[in-house]
């Protein structure tokens, strides 16, 4: 006993080295599964706050180029709008859409309060929460394109898991073919990600759009994520695709949550269907 | 002796404060992340005893971390440097040792000692930090280029910083 005493003692620096590098290492890689990944809540609270009083001075400097999107934004908005339509067909004014439809998305607008684009792992903060409707795993996007997926909720801030993640993949298809696969980043530059399980026998351009796929009920089918830029394969049968990202990750200032409605009943019966 | 304590935790909330509100913010071309927090563990005194400079090490990564949505990263990086601390110094040491009353800094140890002694810590804090961020090596010639153009510019950070601020 007295000799394991003095082996601390003497090697205390070392020992102590190891406990706190143990200690650090868990919560590194504690991290695998991105959900549990931020356990205090007590952090979230407090770099929300703070980075909110930081932000609101980018924000500030940024609202030029901020107003410059939106205005864009609304404008293909409102060239979406029915009443920007003329019905060609006089016959199928007589029917009526009034109950036939349900809202499937919810939109929660939210402002951008934290972000990074220098790391392999980077998050993003907004400023809306539980109280406001936000959930883990709902889609986020902005006026240009695809954001990423909320991670985690205090009551009145969020962490997102932006598509610069080397942790994300979203599923995505092309356009014009409807070829589907999966996008992630590669921890390179900020403006480019890739996407993969595209077979070699469709046909590629470059300035083909890559959009979301639907298929796993986080964002709607059709929303913007890049261009393609550059194609090629190594060996196998599928392409690897450089896409350029739509959304400037850098000048990010607002950004929309996205609510599936119909999100638990699909799940519910993936659910079921999956245990047969 | 005294004012040693308070200028130290001063010294501690305004790097923090400097890491999380202005570099934190820095974001050029995806490769540059100066971190000049780390200036807080090459600044504390010779006789700081071990366990203390492992604990504060901690300590003050970790609430990097908490600034930067990157638990334990910042904290295991830091740990390891203040780990080094000690040999380097040894490693370093003029030959009729450190001075007592004196502190690491250029002031009493001139400009040639100080900058090899910053150089190597910084380079293994970042070396550590970028590595275990990446954990793999497939990118690792990337991955080393981020690291030597971030230890630049922190190194560069720390120089000016002496020049400017810590005068003695």
């Amino acid at each position: 006993m007295r000799n394991l005493i003095r082996f601390i003692l003497k090697y205390n620096f070392i020992i102590l080295f190891i406990v706190f590098e143990t200690i650090a290492l868990l919560l590194v890689f504690q991290r695998n599964n991105y959900q549990q990944a931020f356990a205090f809540n007590l952090s979230r609270n407090i770099g929300g706050y703070v980075n909110s009083r930081i932000f609101s001075l980018r924000h500030y400097l940024e609202l030029h180029e901020t107003n410059r999107a939106l205005l864009k934004e609304n404008e293909r908005l409102r060239n979406s709008l029915l009443s920007s339509y003329k019905l060609k067909i006089p016959a199928a004014a007589e029917v009526e859409f009034d109950s036939a439809w349900v809202q499937q998305y919810n939109f929660i607008s939210a402002k951008v309060i934290a972000n990074s684009v220098n790391k392999q792992n980077n998050f993003m903060s907004i400023d809306k929460g539980r109280i406001h409707g936000v959930k883990p795993d709902m889609g986020v996007i902005s006026g240009e394109g695809v954001v990423g997926i909320v991670a985690g909720v205090s009551d009145n801030f969020s962490t997102i898991i932006p598509v610069l993640n080397i942790d994300l993949r979203i599923s995505s298809s092309l356009k014009n073919t409807g070829y589907f696969g999966s996008l992630y980043w590669d921890g390179k530059d900020p403006k480019t990600a890739i996407m993969e399980d595209i077979p070699h026998h469709v046909t590629l351009n470059p300035g083909d759009s890559v959009v979301t796929s639907g298929y796993s009920a986080i964002f709607p089918e059709g929303i913007m994520i890049g261009t393609v830029t550059d194609y090629d394969f190594e060996g196998g049968n599928f392409y690897t695709i450089t896409v350029n990202l739509a959304t400037d990750f850098r000048k990010l200032n607002y950004a929309y949550v996205i609510e599936n409605r119909f999100r638990e009943e699909l799940i519910e019966l993936e659910n079921v269907s999956g245990h047969d | 002796m005294i004012k040693v304590l308070p200028r130290n935790i001063l010294r501690i909330f305004v790097l923090v404060a400097f890491q999380v509100f202005i570099l934190n913010n820095i974001q050029f071309s995806g490769f540059v992340n100066p971190y000049l927090y780390v200036l807080f563990i090459l600044l504390l005194p010779f006789e700081t005893p071990g366990w203390l400079l492992l604990s504060l090490g901690f300590v003050l990564g970790l609430t990097i971390d908490i600034f930067s949505n990157t638990p334990g990263l910042h904290a295991s990086a830091t740990v390891f440097m203040a780990f080094l601390r000690p040999l380097v110094l040894d490693f370093f040491a003029p030959r009729e040792g450190y001075v007592t009353g004196t502190y690491p800094r250029i002031y009493y140890y001139g400009f040639g000692w100080f900058f090899q002694y910053s150089a190597i810590l910084i380079l293994a804090h970042h070396l550590f930090l970028f590595y275990i961020e990446v954990f793999r090596l497939s990118d690792f010639m990337l991955t080393l280029y981020r690291v030597i153009l971030s230890t630049i510019f922190t190194l560069f950070l720390v120089m000016i910083s002496q020049y400017f601020i810590y005068r003695r």
